[in-house]
């Protein structure tokens, strides 16, 4: 098992390397650049900028300086932003989006998996039509949908929480409680559906009944024997949904105004700020490869069947 | 034979009586069991056999009521346990003869134990909910089980995985587990239909030693009358969820009254007759139990099909010794049919 992940964590080094290369040839390859605008610049000016970021160079000449700085950990200048580099916008906003992903996604898991637990053990019942009419809610509604009507109800109706802010930006920390939610509405929909489904699935497989024929109570066998063997899928969705929720959300990032990362995944493409791309890419990656590595390690550890050399 | 004395020393350890379990479905009412009565005495091994989808297994879980429900339900009947009825239980009640009093080993090993958990875990889980031990003395138990029905090496591969075991190896386990708090009766829902032929033979006599050590009367279900001839003492056979014929192993051997018993027994093969090289089988295919018409089920395939087994379904006729058979072919049944 040791074996299998330190050979998993070298693994990831090409997978981003591939990534990087990829990437940072992709955005060249899409049309226009980060200094043309509306208006186009005078060519002095446009050749003087291109030289300043050594965009006249030969392309690899380009990627190996720029991977030999991603290698030291330096995701370069923004080509858009003048006061700061890429590294500076990313550690700024990364943590805010982090903070507001593992509340949303630890609160989606939490709801989701309970009210799909109870909507496949009181199968066509009320609480069954009930936590997945909520379900389809979270998966069919977009979030610019959600987001303001929660607003609209529990800031300006109620005035219970603030519409919209964040704590580090002068906001006190209810500021986080609406676009938490917001943002863990689609998540718990699927982790819903996924939890029915799978405990469904496994209430009805032989070894269950061979706990009832062996007399257990119903809950026991629920949380004793089903358990386990249910949330496998569960689990496998969690990896690339954690990576994609703390890598921040455009729409509730917009709607809130949260500093998050997910604005710069937008803004950056339009920008063509070729650097900041391949940033966030990364950061993007490097979350999902960690992500999909401890999926793998808790799927060992759930089914004793899987075993890693 | 030990038979007689078996009827006359014990009384009756279960008493199924006019048993009724129906599936309601969208298509119909699928009467899988229907109006069936047997007993058990205690040390018989009785035998339960007929074609997929009979009734035998429907039967077997409706004991334990364990029929999954919706869309099953037992609609009707008694079955009596220590003096009481099965039927009439409450959820603990039921829980504390399941598993304890009779237990059960179903069909295929490979998917009835959990594969989450170590066989440790689910032995002891099965004997400290019926017995107040502890978890050490439980784990002693369970190793000492898995030596009786011969897996080796026990102590070791007592925190074994069931993925750990071969097909054989876990049905063994099942059968330690289900024998773990002594069952007055064991239920074998086909217990040797998934495995290999020659392991098929060492799990059935490992049914009947223990069976025999333990004092356990015994529940077998199966298709094959091979298995049947070697290990019952008594056979149910059954039909579109009726007993058609019940007997004494011998006496169903020697003079098979039902059609069907008779065809079934033709089907089996046999290297002493098999001259001609064809094997005998019976034509047709099992009737669909959805809204079956009062009928004898079996009359478009049986070779002595009258009139009167196309519009009734035939009464129950003692033909001395237990042997009874349920045919117009037979008794009261035969004057009625003549008329």
């Amino acid at each position: 098992m040791t074996k299998y992940i330190i050979k998993r964590l070298l693994g990831i080094i090409p997978t981003l390397l591939i990534i990087i290369t990829i990437s940072f040839f992709i955005v060249r390859v899409a049309p226009g650049g980060p200094f043309d605008g509306e208006r186009a610049l005078p060519e002095v000016v446009k050749r003087n900028i291109e030289a300043k970021y050594h965009m006249n160079d030969p392309l690899l000449l380009q990627y190996g300086r720029y991977m030999f700085d991603v290698l030291r950990g330096d995701l370069g200048p923004s080509f858009r932003y003048k006061d700061h580099d890429v590294n500076f916008y990313i550690f700024q906003s990364l943590p805010n989006s982090i903070m507001l992903g593992v509340i949303a996604i630890s609160l989606s898991i939490v709801l989701g998996i309970t009210s799909g637990m109870l909507a496949s053990v009181k199968q066509n019942t009320w609480v069954d039509y009930l936590s997945m009419a909520l379900a389809v809610v979270g998966i069919s509604v977009p979030l610019f949908v959600i987001g303001p009507v929660l607003q609209y109800v529990f800031a300006i109706k109620l005035q219970w929480l603030p519409t919209s802010g964040w704590f580090t930006a002068g906001g006190d920390w209810k500021t986080i409680i609406l676009p938490a939610i917001t943002l863990a509405f689609a998540d718990f929909g699927v982790i819903a559906r996924l939890t029915r489904s799978s405990m469904l699935e496994t209430l009805r497989s032989d070894y269950i009944r061979t706990a009832k024929a062996k007399g257990m109570r119903n809950s026991a066998i629920i949380f004793k024997h089903a358990m386990k063997g249910a949330m496998l899928p569960i689990v496998s969705y969690l990896g690339p949904a954690f990576a994609g929720i703390i890598t921040g959300s455009v729409v509730v990032e917009q709607v809130f105004r949260i500093p998050g990362l997910g604005k710069f995944f937008v803004q950056s493409s339009f920008n063509r700020d070729y650097t900041l791309i391949v940033g966030v890419v990364i950061v993007y990656s490097v979350i999902l490869v960690i992500m999909n590595f401890i999926v793998d390690v808790v799927y060992s550890m759930l089914d004793p069947r899987i075993t890693y050399k | 034979m030990s038979k007689t004395v078996t009827e006359h020393t014990y009384g009756n350890m279960l008493e199924v009586k006019d048993l009724k379990t129906y599936f309601l479905t969208d298509a119909g009412i699928v009467k899988a069991v229907d109006g069936i009565s047997f007993t058990l005495k205690q040390g018989e091994t009785l035998g339960i056999v007929g074609e997929s989808g009979s009734g035998k297994s429907v039967t077997n879980l409706s004991i334990m009521r364990l029929i999954p429900s919706p869309p099953g339900k037992i609609v009707g009947g008694e079955i009596f346990f220590e003096g009481k009825d099965i039927l009439k239980l409450s959820e603990s009640e039921l829980r504390s003869i399941r598993g304890n009093r009779i237990s059960m080993v179903f069909q295929d090993p490979m998917t009835s134990l959990n594969p989450f958990l170590r066989i440790s875990t689910q032995m002891i889980e099965t004997i400290r909910l019926h017995q107040t031990i502890s978890r050490k003395e439980a784990l002693a138990k369970s190793i000492d089980m898995l030596k009786l029905v011969g897996i080796p090496a026990a102590e070791e591969r007592v925190t074994n995985y069931p993925h750990q075991f071969s097909g054989g190896m876990r049905q063994r386990v099942m059968i330690a587990m289900a024998l773990s708090c002594e069952a007055k009766i064991l239920i074998a829902d086909e217990p040797t239909t998934a495995l290999d032929v020659t392991i098929q033979a060492q799990i059935l006599e490992l049914i009947q030693s223990l069976s025999k050590k333990l004092n356990t009367s015994v529940i077998l279900i199966t298709h094959d009358l091979g298995v049947v001839a070697g290990l019952c003492d008594n056979v149910c056979v059954m039909y579109a969820g009726k007993i058609v014929e019940k007997a004494r192993t011998e006496d169903l051997y020697k003079s098979p009254s039902h059609p069907y018993t008779y065809g079934l027994i033709q089907s089996v093969p046999r290297l002493d007759k098999a001259k001609n090289g064809r094997l005998f089988s019976i034509e047709g295919q099992p009737p669909n139990v959805i809204d079956l018409p009062p009928c004898c089920p079996f009359h478009p395939r049986c070779h002595k099909v009258m009139d009167i087994c196309r519009t009734q379904y035939p009464p129950t006729t003692d033909l001395g010794g237990g042997h009874e058979v349920s045919c117009w072919l037979y008794g009261a049944g035969k004057e009625q049919a003549n008329v």
